[in-house]
């Protein structure tokens, strides 16, 4: 090969190497950007904690609650209560109900967020439904709860400080 | 057209061009490795491309020339009723808008400007004799030729229930574009036709880096370059970097698709919005790459018809580097809506409006460029102005939809239309004709009447302003983009526009008139240098077309000759 020749391949290699790297990269985003999601609450992820910190202020938050099905699950799935007025830092417990209306047992998931999505990072879970698998018996209806507060940092952050309603929302998709 | 070329070519083989042996019609065209032929190839299928995406704009603009469901339901299988047939017809407006989009950017302006400008022009400004790998050029076209073909089969296949297309926009968001949305093949066949046209781009991309940094006559540095090879090197850059990117986010989508992953399908735990994040960041530089290299060629046509040397070189150069890397971190601009933090939009905000900088710097070096230049108002250079107007206008609006708080309001209506219209259809394609009316004398070896690309010129500028400037209006009036309908309340500017679309069109009709007239009536012989003393590239040192083969012996510009080539 002449020397133009093998510093044209030499190029070449280098750049086909850099391509190859960026769909790499794509796919890398994946595990980098669910990992931002929890951390941050991006997209309005909300969060799990042991239990509530303790401390609690006077401020007030309503939160909303939202249930949804996907297309293709034979559940009926509601919120027990449309919504909740609580004190920052104070723990909450909602109820949800879900019933299988077809004949078959049915597992299902549900997929979560809040809106608006920056209070997702506040919005702390310590027990809920949505964080196993639930299946439900032909025509089993159960009561599924969710414990929850709200992070007191969030007083801290003047970004929220419009934040008066908080909606939690659940979609339940078959799992299988 | 190709017609017209072959017979060209051999008049000038018959014209003393004895050691200039072309090939036999098949191998020539078929298995070519020429850069200007398969240039020319490029730039044949551009133009049945751009005419096929600009038929759909033209049953879009047909549809919205009035209110109500009027034109489309003559297109839809006739046995459907009532609302089954209203339907069809607003299934086949949104593919009518979605092709239109995917065709003009990746069969139209992309194969127009970098396959076939930048194949035709980048190795004979540098003084090289082909690309570094010829057979990977022939590869990278006929890659392309089969993404076109994919592309046409998915116009035809099932795509949302009952429906034929893809219908879900050029930005192919999930879940319109998942199972949920699309559950028919013609999305698997718009992906894999995204992932022909890809490769052929990328190899494209890889193949113009190594010429130019490999290729470059004796002497020419860097700092030497034609504008047009730079923009046509940044451009190439940004390929190889975001292309990558869009291929990555749509395999996901085709697996997603088929094999059950759920990297979109929030019931697997994906987010669709995580498709939006990788088709921006592949997005946003992408269309810096269909403007680049239209820049460069508004720098060589503005230089030569004001007979000046481009004002600041290094700085347009370096312009389009700096626009280039910060192309790679705005892409979230297109996504204020999606809910973002208030920071993050603050930064998006913030990087956008700093492209305004670079822009303008381009902007002014040309007006500088003209000032004081004994400007000709020939053909090309009514392009150029033009383009340089309406890519101003283009970029105010841009400024003004940068502003998350803005935008929230002009989100997905007309004035987006317009203002990435203003940039791209009025920008990159007057680009587009600002090279052919340069460069054809060059590449075909005959003239034109000036007075008929002149009309070409005003029949098309009052036109697509006609189209485009009234959609502002509509857009700032609430008008949402991607609807076969519309209230009565826009009904007058929508009629307007339609009206432009119509003289657009007779503006189209008269540059086939005029390419008919200089390849088969006027018959004028091109002279190497058509233009006069303003135009300095190497291109102009070469006969009219050049040799099938340039540069048997290199041009040298270490040898005292300090003549910026510029």
């Amino acid at each position: 090969m002449s020397e133009r020749a093998s510093k044209n391949t030499k190029t070449a290699a280098i750049m086909a190497g850099v391509a190859v790297g960026m769909v790499g990269m794509s796919f890398a985003a994946v595990p980098l950007y669910r990992a931002f999601c929890q951390v941050t609450g991006f997209g309005g992820t909300t969060q799990r904690a042991e239990n509530a910190t303790g401390e609690v202020l006077e401020r007030q938050v309503t939160v909303r609650f939202d249930a949804n099905t996907a297309q293709d699950i034979p559940w009926r799935f509601k919120p027990e209560q449309p919504t909740q007025k609580l004190h920052i830092g104070e723990t909450g417990l909602a109820f949800f109900s879900a019933e299988n209306l077809s004949s078959k047992p049915v597992s299902g998931r549900a997929a979560f967020n809040v809106t608006p999505a920056k209070a997702g990072v506040y919005f702390k879970k310590i027990e809920c439904f949505c964080f196993t698998e639930q299946t439900l018996a032909p025509g089993e209806k159960v009561d599924m709860p969710v414990t929850y507060f709200i992070d007191p940092k969030i007083a801290k952050d003047i970004n929220l400080d419009d934040v008066e309603t908080i909606t939690l929302a659940y979609t339940f998709f078959p799992s299988d | 057209m190709a017609k017209g070329h072959a017979e060209h070519a051999d008049h000038a083989h018959g014209h003393g061009h004895e050691h200039d042996h072309t090939p036999p019609f098949f191998v020539r065209w078929f298995w070519s490795t020429n850069h200007k032929d398969i240039g020319t190839l490029y730039l044949i299928f551009a133009i049945f491309a751009g005419l096929f995406g600009g038929a759909l704009s033209g049953l879009m603009r047909a549809e919205l020339a009035e209110p109500g469901v009027t034109v489309l339901t003559m297109f839809v299988d006739k046995s459907l009723a009532g609302q089954a047939q209203l339907d069809a017809a607003r299934n086949f407006f949104n593919v009518l808008i979605t092709y239109h989009g995917l065709i003009m950017i990746f069969f139209l302006v992309m194969p127009a400007l970098i396959g076939g400008f930048g194949n035709w022009f980048v190795p004979i400004m540098i003084g090289a004799p082909d690309m570094a790998f010829p057979r990977m050029n022939n590869i990278s076209f006929w890659l392309y030729v089969a993404a076109g073909g994919l592309a046409t089969l998915s116009l035809f296949a099932a795509g949302a229930p009952g429906q034929h297309g893809f219908a879900g926009g050029w930005v192919l968001y999930p879940p319109l574009s998942s199972l949920t949305g699309h559950p028919g093949p013609a999305m698997d066949l718009l992906i894999l036709s995204l992932h022909l046209a890809g490769a052929s781009s990328i190899l494209g991309a890889i193949n113009f880096i190594t010429t130019i940094f490999n290729m470059r006559a004796p002497g020419m540095t860097l700092h030497k370059m034609p504008l047009f090879v730079w923009s046509v090197l940044v451009t190439a850059f940004l390929l190889v970097l975001s292309l990558p990117v869009l291929a990555g986010g749509i395999t996901m989508l085709l697996t997603d698709r088929n094999f059950g992953t759920s990297f979109f399908n929030p019931e697997g735990g994906g987010d669709p919005i995580l498709f939006q994040h990788l088709f921006w960041f592949f997005g946003h530089p992408e269309v810096y790459i269909l403007i680049l290299p239209a820049f460069g060629v508004i720098s060589h046509i503005v230089a030569t018809f004001s007979k000046k040397p481009i004002f600041g070189y290094l700085g347009m150069a370096y312009a389009m580097v700096a626009i280039g890397f910060v192309g790679f971190i705005v892409w979230a601009h297109h996504m204020y809506t999606v809910g973002l933090s208030l920071n993050m939009k603050a930064y998006f905000v913030a990087a956008t409006m700093v492209i305004a900088v670079p822009t303008g710097i381009k902007i002014f070096s040309w007006i500088a460029t003209m000032w004081g230049g004994s400007i000709e108002f020939k053909t090309p250079m009514l392009w150029a102005i033009g383009f340089i107007f309406l890519f101003t206008v283009g970029g105010v609006t841009g400024v003004v939809l940068a502003n998350a708080g803005i935008d929230h309001y002009l989100h997905d209506t007309y004035y987006v239309v317009a203002h990435f219209h203003y940039t791209m259809s009025l920008g990159a394609v007057w680009g587009i004709f600002a090279a052919w009316y340069y460069w054809f004398p060059k590449m075909f070896g005959k003239m034109y009447r000036e007075w008929l690309g002149n009309l070409h010129f005003f029949l098309m500028f009052i036109g697509v302003n006609l189209v485009f400037f009234p959609q502002h209006f509509l857009g700032l009036q609430g008008m949402p983009r991607r609807y076969i309908d519309y209230p009565e309340a826009f009904a007058y500017w929508n009629y307007i526009s339609s009206i432009g679309y119509v003289i657009m069109l007779v503006g189209l009709v008269s540059f086939a008139v005029c390419m008919f007239d200089a390849f088969f009536i006027y018959r004028r012989k091109a002279p190497a240098n058509p233009w006069g003393e303003g135009a300095t590239t190497l291109e102009w040192t070469l006969p009219s077309p050049p040799p099938f083969h340039q540069f048997n012996e290199l041009p040298r510009f270490d040898k005292g000759d300090a003549k910026a080539f510029h």
